[in-house]
C-alpha cells in the first residue's frame, strides 16, 4: 500500500509553530490553541504586508522588535464585527434574558474578545433602552492593547451607520439610532454615558482566570478561532463565572455540543445561541 | 475566448482518474450554482464513499435553506457544515452564509469572520486552500458557474499540492467568467460541461490503489 504523506508537516507549518512559540515565550500571548488555517491565512497575511520573504523572516523581526509584534498582533486577532450583528441574538436577548435580568439589584455583564467595541456598544444601548444601564457593570475584555483602544473611544466608521442602523430597528430597537452617536473625529462618536459604567480589561480567554462573578456573558464569534481545548477552557470559565442559573450567549454558528460542558448549559434559544447555566 | 473541452467518453474520464485515490470533494459556484447542483448532485448515490463539501455564494443575511433544499432530494444526508464538526465520508456539506468554511488538518471543519475574499463570505479560495493543505493529493475540486474570480487560487493551490481538479466548461456555464478565471490562473485536470461532471461524480469514489 502506498504511504500517504499528508500529515508530514510542510515547512511553512514547521515555521508557524515556532513563531507561535516565540510569542508565547517572548511576549506570553498563548495562540497556541488558536485553530490553524485561520492563523496561517493571517500569518501569510501579516508577512506579505510586514515585506517579510518567510514566517522564519517575521519571527526574527517580531523576537527583536516589539512595535514588530504590535503589528503582527493586529493580524493575529481578527477586529472583524459590526453593531448589532445579527438582530436576532439580541432580539433574544430582550426577550429572554432581560426580563431575568431585572430581578437583580445590580447586574455584571462581561463582553469577553470585545475586539473594536461594536458588541460593547450594542448590548450598552439595549441594555439602556431596558432601563438597566445604570445598575450594570460592564466588563468588555480583549487581548489586544489596540482593539480596547479603540473600543474606549466609542468611534465607528460614518459609512457604516446606514447598515448598524437597520441592524438595530431589526433587533427591536426603541429610538432612533441617531440619537446615541454625534459625527466627530471622522467618525460616529457614541454617547460616553453608555460607557460610563464599562471596564475594559486586558484579559485573556486562553491564559487569565475568572475575575467576577457574572449574570450574562456575550462571548460572539471568539471561540470559532479556538480548538476544541481552549474551547473547553473558555466554556470553564464562563461556567465559573455565571452565577446561579446564570446566561451565556454565542455566535450564531458556534455550538456547545462538542464539548465536555454540553450538559452544563441549557438551550433557551436554540438558533440565537442563547444559553442559560443549569442549576447545579 | 474559447476553451478545449477535455476528451469526456466514461474511458477518457475513467483514464484520467487511474492511479488516483481521492478522500474529499470540494465543489465551488456562484452565479448559476443552485442550478448547477440541482443538476449535479443526484448523481451521488447513497452510500457514497467520500464527504463532499459544497459551496455557494450567498447573501449572508438570510438564513440558509441549501442543505434541507438538497436533503429531501438526495439519497444522502445533507447538512450545514458545523463549527468543529467531523468530517464524515458519504455527507454532503454545505457552508454557512456569512462566514468562512475551513477544514483542519484533523479532519474537521471551521467557521470565521475574517473579512470577506473576491467580496465573499464564505470564499471558495479559503475552503480550497484549506482542503488542500488537509488532503494534498486526496482532494479534488470542482469549480462551476459564477461572475467573479473566487475559486480561481483555490484550485491553483489544490494543483500545487497533487490534489486534482475539475473546471465547468465556461461554453457550458451560466456564468462563464468564474470558470474562465480558474483556467487562466492553472490548467485543471479536466475541463467538462455539468453532464460529463455528473457522470465523473460516481467514479471518483472508485478505489484504484
Amino acid at each position: 500500500m502506498k504511504k500517504t504523506t499528508h500529515h508530514l508537516p510542510s515547512d511553512v507549518d514547521i515555521e508557524l509553530r515556532m513563531l507561535i512559540e516565540a510569542v508565547y515565550l517572548k511576549y506570553n500571548y498563548d495562540f497556541r490553541d488558536y485553530t490553524g488555517s485561520s492563523q496561517k491565512r493571517r500569518v501569510l497575511a501579516a508577512m506579505r504586508a510586514m515585506a517579510c520573504d518567510t514566517i522564519s523572516a517575521l519571527q526574527a523581526r517580531v523576537m527583536h522588535d516589539p512595535a514588530a509584534f504590535t503589528q503582527l498582533l493586529q493580524f493575529l486577532t481578527i477586529p472583524v464585527t459590526e453593531m448589532f450583528r445579527d438582530p436576532d441574538y439580541y432580539l433574544a436577548v430582550r426577550r429572554l434574558i432581560v426580563p431575568f435580568l431585572k430581578t437583580y439589584p445590580s447586574l455584571n455583564v462581561w463582553v469577553a474578545g470585545c475586539s473594536t467595541g461594536e458588541e460593547v456598544y450594542s448590548l450598552a444601548i439595549l441594555l439602556h433602552e431596558e432601563g438597566l444601564l445604570e445598575r450594570t457593570q460592564m466588563y468588555a475584555t480583549d487581548i489586544n492593547p489596540d482593539s480596547l483602544e479603540a473600543a474606549r473611544r466609542g468611534v465607528m466608521p460614518l459609512d457604516k451607520m446606514r447598515r448598524y442602523t437597520e441592524n438595530y430597528q431589526k433587533a427591536g430597537g426603541t429610538r432612533a439610532f441617531s440619537d446615541y452617536y454625534t459625527a466627530a473625529y471622522g467618525g460616529a462618536l457614541f454617547d460616553r454615558a453608555l460607557v460610563d459604567r464599562v471596564t475594559f480589561a486586558d484579559h485573556s480567554l486562553a491564559t487569565d482566570n475568572v475575575f467576577a462573578e457574572t449574570h450574562f456573558i456575550s462571548c460572539r464569534n471568539v471561540m470559532i478561532y479556538f480548538n476544541r481545548r481552549l474551547q473547553n477552557r473558555v466554556l470553564g470559565l464562563f461556567h465559573e463565572s455565571l452565577c446561579h442559573r446564570g446566561f451565556l450567549g454565542l455566535g450564531s454558528k458556534e455550538s456547545i455540543d462538542f464539548s465536555t460542558y454540553a450538559q452544563r448549559f441549557e438551550p433557551l434559544a436554540k438558533r440565537e445561541r442563547v444559553f442559560r447555566k443549569v442549576a447545579s | 475566448m474559447t476553451f478545449a473541452t477535455t476528451s469526456s467518453s466514461d474511458a477518457a474520464l475513467r483514464a484520467a482518474l487511474r492511479g488516483r485515490r481521492f478522500e474529499a470533494v470540494v465543489i465551488g459556484g456562484s452565479a448559476g450554482g443552485v442550478d448547477a447542483l440541482v443538476t449535479l448532485l443526484p448523481a451521488l448515490p447513497a452510500g457514497y464513499r467520500l464527504p463532499v463539501i459544497c459551496i455557494l455564494h450567498m447573501p449572508a443575511d438570510r438564513e440558509s435553506r441549501l442543505a434541507e433544499l438538497f436533503d429531501e432530494r438526495l439519497p444522502l444526508p445533507v447538512r450545514e457544515a458545523a463549527d468543529k464538526e467531523e468530517i464524515v465520508p458519504g455527507i454532503v456539506y454545505f457552508a454557512a452564509p456569512g462566514y468562512h468554511l475551513s477544514v483542519e488538518r484533523d479532519r474537521t471543519f471551521s467557521l470565521s469572520c475574517e473579512p470577506p475574499v473576491h467580496f465573499a463570505r464564505p470564499a471558495i479560495d479559503v475552503l480550497m486552500e484549506s482542503g488542500a493543505d488537509a488532503y494534498g493529493a486526496g482532494l479534488v475540486g470542482i469549480l462551476l458557474t459564477g461572475a467573479n474570480h473566487d475559486g480561481a487560487d483555490g484550485m491553483a493551490h489544490i494543483r500545487a499540492r497533487g490534489g486534482f481538479t475539475v473546471v465547468q466548461d465556461p461554453a457550458d456555464a451560466q456564468v462563464e467568467t468564474m470558470p474562465e478565471a480558474a483556467i487562466e490562473r492553472s490548467q485543471p485536470n479536466l475541463i467538462l460541461p455539468l453532464a460529463r461532471i455528473h457522470a465523473l461524480l460516481p467514479m471518483l469514489e472508485m478505489n484504484e490503489s
